[in-house]
């Protein structure tokens, strides 16, 4: 398969490798930030592969992992009306709220259906004028295009019955709030290559000159992860902190201007609790004030719901890159994708099921 | 059907509903089986979890299965949910080293299901009776109202003769053994499921519903067979994860040895799906004895449902119970059962 075998490849990967080998002195923390990046890391074995010097913290880029509680549990409220249609990405069905999780709603009689894209929404919104079609807007900027496109047709067709329940989440005020941690460790990023895809990197320059960090946009491959990881050592080690493409072949400085567009005209910034790690400002997209319509926490009346969270779940020290899963004493007994104390053991993304969904069990 | 070791297992009481997981073939099924029918139907039998169970009825030895069929869509690209029954029951049977010799089939059929579907699958499951000359010798119709099943459903059983000599079961694969694969994996399921999305792969991916009988029946004549499962619900993954853990053995396979249709491929990726968990409704993983390996590797590939036939890894005395995948950069994954569904991913 074009695009994929090329990054697979044996040979190019031992290279990299070995590059990696001659050019690294010390322990450097290098921190990919995307969920997607982790998995890759994990299930093809590079974190064994790599020299002992180069540590790789797992950053907080799982996009249901860092949906804040709180959210999770309005959406489990809206799945459970029964005049409703609650749509959502497929990995979210199984993290659990306060109690219980998408699933067993659906088990009980609610109408919780996967979609693929939020537009799929707007036609089962069609399908059904007497139901609220109601979705779980969740994600980075990755998402945010087509969750806002979903919003802006919604509005242009009339279609009263459809509402996004918003929980966005955004990627440079995360790595600021990392940067900005009294612990942090973290020494060099490989970007996130799809968010760049949509937001481009100039966002990130400021960042990597204010706090000396190498910033590398990095694809999901194994051999995008290496070459992106042998780009930040090799800027590491002179001594350089820079904006670096890797992904190449999806990303350009300046993004996908309509997706960005779109975005803009739908979303505004806010501030946003991320699950795990607490509030960083900024963080988030929310409706903007002519969209309100469309706003499932204004639709609906969702006050009174009281969270809680497990207190033996350090996903958010994980997702920080501050922990690993294995550090975790519930980790593999107490919480496994069974029975999930937090979203990181439960999400494709997230880095805790990575580890025990590839075996990293010692 | 099969046993696990889980490292921390919830008390099936603690879900007070039945999950789809629960039917995914992969942990939940599992967890299912082990805590509520195993003890409750506890026999000898039951309990060695093969596909079917053997026992003795005066000097003969008898294979005996049974399996429900509850796809959506009820055609799809390569076959129908008829032909799957028919397929499905025979190939249970078969990989005990069975020869297949009768069918039963069972269908619940909902209110204002259109004459026509029916007959268009009862037909399918005819040819495919005929085409495997094992005939549909029972069977059994009952209707329920509108809008409490979804179409129909089919529980085909089957029994089987097994040969003097013959033992093939999850528990008795050993070190040593290679480990033979029939040919590509993840067809059936991408079918099935870019037919029910609606996913622009249509035609390019089909079901490899098939039955396994006359295949086996040449690879038993070319060599010792030790162990040997279809992997449907689950896929492959949870086919050697099973058979590792039933005979306390380690597996170690090889990513790049595994062959995936390039279609199949694409549209694993696109979905975030992983085609070893992917099922397959045309395909065996046999456990052989490493002197008679490439003289069972010769017979499937001189049968066209073995034509792509590999040996993907062997099996080893250390880490039982694991599975071990080489991948293609040469780093090692562990491949553990899924825990239910797989879930498309996100972006």
């Amino acid at each position: 398969m074009k695009y994929l075998d090329e990054f697979r490849n044996h040979d190019l990967a031992q290279k990299l490798l070995a590059e990696i080998r001659r050019t690294v002195t010390r322990p450097w923390v290098i921190m990919e930030v995307c969920g997607g990046q982790t998995h890759s890391i994990v299930k093809y074995g590079l974190d064994d592969l790599l020299p002992p010097e180069i540590e790789l913290a797992h950053g907080p880029g799982c996009p249901v992992c860092v949906t804040a509680l709180e959210s999770i549990d309005r959406a489990h409220a809206l799945a459970r009306r029964q005049d409703a249609i609650f749509c959502s990405f497929g990995d979210m069905l199984r993290v659990p709220g306060s109690d219980g999780d998408l699933f067993q709603i659906k088990a009980l009689g609610g109408d919780v259906r996967v979609v693929y894209s939020p537009l799929d929404c707007l036609k089962v919104a069609r399908a059904n004028p007497a139901k609220s079609v109601v979705f779980f807007a969740i994600g980075f900027e990755t998402t945010a295009p087509a969750n806002a496109m979903s919003v802006w047709q919604a509005r242009a067709e009339g279609l009263a019955n459809y509402s996004v329940l918003v929980s966005h989440v955004t990627v440079p005020p995360a790595m600021t709030a990392i940067l900005e941690s009294p612990g942090n460790r973290v020494r060099a990023f490989l970007g996130a290559g799809h968010v760049c895809a949509v937001m481009g990197w100039e966002e990130y320059e400021p960042l990597a000159a204010r706090y000396g960090v190498p910033i590398v946009v990095t694809g999901f491959e194994p051999v995008d992860l290496l070459e992106g990881i042998l780009m930040a050592v090799r800027q590491l080690e002179s001594g350089r902190h820079e904006v670096e493409n890797q992904y190449a072949r999806a990303v350009v400085r300046e993004g996908n201007p309509e997706a960005r567009r779109m975005i803009a005209q739908v979303f505004e910034p806010c501030d946003r609790a991320w699950r795990g790690i607490g509030m960083i400002p900024g963080s988030g997209y929310r409706l903007r004030e002519e969209f309100a319509a469309f706003d499932a926490e204004r639709v609906f009346d969702l006050d009174g719901i009281v969270s809680h969270e497990p207190e033996a779940c350090i996903s958010g020290l994980v997702l920080q890159g501050a922990r690993r899963p294995l550090d975790c004493p519930a980790f593999g007994t107490s919480c496994t994708p069974e029975t999930p104390l937090g979203a990181t053991m439960v999400s494709a993304e997230g880095a805790c099921a990575a580890y025990y969904n590839y075996g990293r069990r010692r | 059907m099969s046993d696990f070791t889980l490292s921390c297992p919830l008390p099936i009481a603690q879900r007070k509903t039945v999950v789809l997981g629960h039917g995914s073939g992969g942990k939940l099924s599992a967890q299912l089986i082990r805590e509520m029918f195993l003890p409750a139907f506890d026999n000898p039998l039951l309990n060695r979890l093969d596909d079917q169970a053997v026992f003795e009825a005066g000097p003969a030895r008898v294979a005996f299965t049974t399996d429900s069929f509850v796809v959506t869509p009820l055609f799809f690209p390569g076959g129908d949910i008829g032909k799957l029954a028919v397929h499905g029951t025979i190939n249970d049977l078969t990989m005990s080293g069975a020869t297949p010799l009768a069918l039963g089939a069972a269908f619940i059929l909902e209110e204002g299901f259109p004459m026509e579907e029916l007959a268009r699958i009862v037909a399918s499951m005819a040819d495919a009776a005929r085409a495997a000359g094992v005939p549909i010798a029972t069977g059994d119709t009952k209707v329920v109202p509108r809008g409490k099943a979804d179409g129909m459903f089919i529980t085909t059983s089957g029994v089987g003769l097994v040969a003097a000599g013959v033992n093939i079961s999850a528990r008795l694969a050993r070190p040593g053994d290679k480990i033979l694969l029939s040919g590509t994996i993840a067809d059936h399921g991408m079918a099935v499921m870019s037919k029910r999305e609606g996913l622009e792969f249509e035609g390019a991916i089909e079901s490899d519903t098939a039955a396994l009988h006359r295949l086996v029946a040449e690879m038993m004549a070319a060599g010792e067979i030790h162990a040997m499962r279809d992997p449907t619900r689950g896929g492959l993954g949870a086919t050697l994860v099973e058979i590792a853990t039933a005979a306390g053995i380690g597996v170690e396979a090889e990513s790049a040895a595994i062959p995936v249709r390039e279609p199949v491929r694409a549209a694993c990726e696109l979905l975030g799906l992983d085609p070893l968990f992917v099922a397959n409704e045309g395909k065996l993983a046999a456990f052989v004895a490493p002197e008679s390996a490439g003289r069972v590797l010769e017979a499937m590939r001189a049968n066209p449902l073995g034509r792509d036939a590999v040996v993907i890894g062997e099996a080893v005395e250390s880490h039982p119970g694991m599975v071990l995948l080489k991948t293609e950069i040469g780093g090692t994954r562990v491949v553990d059962l899924p825990f239910g569904e797989q879930l498309p991913r996100i972006c």
